[in-house]
């Protein structure tokens, strides 16, 4: 992993004295996706099908925030919204190397949309004090937009660097990587920025049976709306301050597919694909 | 400036070139704008574009609000979110689309939180309802639900999926309006300071795709699809699983996690059909399937599929093709 993460420790680092980076790694508890149940009928997703986790890809976010601390010093903390159980995602982070964790946690909270998340996110960390980096997954595997990081961006004035699949450096400045489709750009930015990271960044460590024990008995701050308060309009938080709303969800239909099947491989049939791929391309 | 309120659509430009998500959407929204009775207008922001904001005319605009300055040649984050949030406050469109695209969500997303309005990913669908509001389709908890979504804050924002919809024939008849904007810089605090072009073909634009999963029995055997592939003009892709084992390259992912595609064929070999996978080719135009089980998930979106052992059915159907193609020449 070392080549994946490049770092020079700039005068401005050495600097600091005591004070090292300051990292925010906003994650989400989510359902493994290999296990989580679709009610065809309801078109309903069954979240207590399957076990919950933390969002994979914030585990590349989570990994280059920790060799970050690594490398330069930093204090490295989880921040999540969700119900009460995700205190166990955060508990897991702990494990893999955070410093401490928050979790916001509120029924006013429910039912947030990407606007409304970000926003509550950016009042927390707003509660938080100062940082220097928030670090981003790419997405969730649940919610699946990839803008909660920019919106939280937005919302703290700060820029941001979407795609990042490499640091080149980090320091007084930090210079990245960002995948645009076919397309690199080599970015450089001051601090403090956020980044969304992709999975292609690092691979993220296992951690060890002795973080666990260690991360069980860790403390989880936890704050609710209450709490927010003096940094946020509470209107803003959860349904209420959501202007989208999910008005469905139905499974995709594979209806207009010609279905043609055959059983076996004589040489008709080979036949008819081979024809069938030289028609459909004229 | 009531009467430019309507559809406004976000024109992406690379290198000067405009994307042709840009014209898929200008496609649907031409459809989208008729139907609620009001303008179309696109918003582009280059180095020298004027031919470009003409094209968006042949392509369907009423009006292109055409920003024009050498620091806008690059995606600059701060200046493009900057001047496009002030236009939309001026112009009010109801609706405002921007591709899916990583420029494009990137942007979008901090478009909509500086306008404390809602936005809706990756859409696939969009349609209009009965009250005029905007009905936006798009795949969920990783590409295994649809899900039906509506906002209610303006405008209605969404990133749409390239190669989901279709442009409008160019027609250099149709007449629009080029509205020259004074763009009000800032200074950034990013700056691209490099670019490198992936070397591989991007695997989103080919016409046919031979894709290999855990069928294959090893790394090398991706050439036999190649071979494939290259009689059909077309390229490689690969299920995660292949790209996991370091078989091939990550580029060549389909799906979820890798690439959305939409080719004329998409021939899949040894792939079971995973929520994942399906999410990621979904829209081809020409779905096969090659898989020895009958009860495999491919089968269940394939236009035509072969029951059987990739290592017979892909050298035959070699075969075959060339001999088609000899009798047609
Ligand atoms: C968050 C997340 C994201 C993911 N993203 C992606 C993604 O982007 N893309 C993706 O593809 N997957 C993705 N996956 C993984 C996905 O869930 C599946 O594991 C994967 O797609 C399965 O690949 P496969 O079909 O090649 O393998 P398998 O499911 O193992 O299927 C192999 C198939 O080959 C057939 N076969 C075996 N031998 C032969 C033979 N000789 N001839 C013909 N057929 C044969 C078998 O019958 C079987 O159907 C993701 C998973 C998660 C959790
Ligand atoms: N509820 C949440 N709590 C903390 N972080 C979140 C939450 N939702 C999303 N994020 C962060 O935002 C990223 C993008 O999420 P999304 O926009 O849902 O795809 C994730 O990878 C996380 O880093």
């Amino acid at each position: 992993m070392p080549e994946l993460l490049k770092v020079s420790i700039t005068e401005d680092i050495n600097r600091r004295s005591g004070a090292s980076l300051r990292i925010i790694v906003p994650m989400k508890q989510v359902p493994d996706m290999r296990q989580v149940k679709f009610d065809t009928e309801k078109g309903k997703v069954d979240r207590s099908s399957a076990a919950a986790e933390i969002n994979p890809f914030d585990l590349h976010a989570l990994e280059t925030a920790v060799q970050l601390k690594e490398k330069l010093g930093a204090a490295v903390t989880a921040i999540s919204m969700g119900p009460r159980r995700a205190e166990v995602a955060l508990r897991d982070a702990l494990a893999r190397g955070a410093d401490s964790a928050v979790l916001l946690e509120d029924s006013k909270f429910a039912g947030a949309d990407t606007l409304a998340t970000s926003y509550t996110l950016a009042c927390a960390i707003r509660k938080l004090g100062g940082f220097d980096l928030i670090i981003c997954g790419e997405k969730t595997v649940d919610g699946d937009t990839g803008q909660v990081g920019p919106e939280l961006a937005e919302h703290l004035n700060i820029p941001h660097l979407a795609y990042v699949s490499k640091l080149v450096e980090a320091g007084e400045k930090l210079v990245a990587v960002c995948d645009m489709e076919g397309e690199a750009h080599i970015v450089e930015a001051s601090l403090p920025v956020l980044l969304m990271v992709t999975k292609d960044i690092n691979i993220p460590r296992l951690p060890t049976f002795r973080d666990k024990a260690m991360a069980r008995k860790a403390e989880v701050t936890i704050w609710n709306a209450e709490e927010l308060s003096s940094f946020a309009d509470p209107s803003r938080f959860g349904i209420e301050g959501s202007p989208t709303r999910v008005r469905k969800v139905f499974l995709p239909s594979e209806e207009g597919r010609k279905g043609k099947i055959f059983r076996n491989t004589n040489e008709e049939a080979i036949s008819d694909v081979a024809q069938a791929i030289l028609d459909f391309l004229g | 400036m009531k009467d430019y309120a309507g559809v406004m659509v976000f024109a992406e430009q690379r290198e000067g070139r405009i994307h042709p998500v840009t014209y898929e959407l200008l496609g649907k929204g031409r459809e989208i704008a008729d139907k609620l009775g009001r303008p179309l207008s696109s918003v582009l922001l280059g180095d020298q574009l004027e031919a470009e904001a003409r094209e968006l005319v042949y392509h369907g605009a009423d009006r292109v609000f055409w920003y024009d300055h050498p620091v806008l040649k690059d995606p600059d984050l701060v200046n493009y979110k900057h001047n496009i949030v002030r236009l939309v406050r001026e112009v009010n469109p109801e609706i405002f689309l921007l591709g899916a695209t990583r420029w494009g969500r990137s942007l979008g997303a901090r478009i909509a939180a500086a306008l404390g309005t809602g936005l809706t990913a990756d859409c696939t669908g969009l349609e209009v309802d009965e009250d005029g509001s905007l009905i936006q389709i798009r795949p969920a908890f990783s590409g295994n639900v649809l899900a039906q979504i509506k906002t209610s804050t303006k405008p209605q924002m969404a990133t749409v999926r390239y190669k989901v919809m279709s442009s409008l024939p160019r027609d250099t008849h149709r007449n629009g309006e080029i509205i020259r904007k004074q763009a009000e810089l800032i200074p950034s605090p990013l700056t691209i300071t490099g670019k490198e072009r992936a070397a591989e073909a991007d695997i989103a634009e080919a016409e046919v795709i031979v894709s290999g999963g855990a069928g294959l029995k090893r790394a090398g055997d991706f050439s036999l699809l190649a071979e494939l592939a290259e009689l059909l003009g077309g390229t490689v892709g690969s299920s995660r699983l292949p790209v996991d084992s370091g078989w091939i390259g990550r580029e060549h992912q389909v799906g979820f996690s890798g690439h959305t595609v939409k080719p004329k064929v998409y021939i899949a070999c040894g792939i079971s059909g995973s929520p994942q996978h399906l999410a990621g080719m979904r829209e081809s135009g020409c779905i096969i399937a090659i898989n020895s089980d009958p009860s495999a998930p491919i089968f269940k979106i394939a236009d035509y599929g072969i029951v059987g052992d990739l290592y017979e059915v892909v050298p035959k159907l070699i075969k075959n093709i060339k001999r088609l193609k000899r009798c047609n020449s």
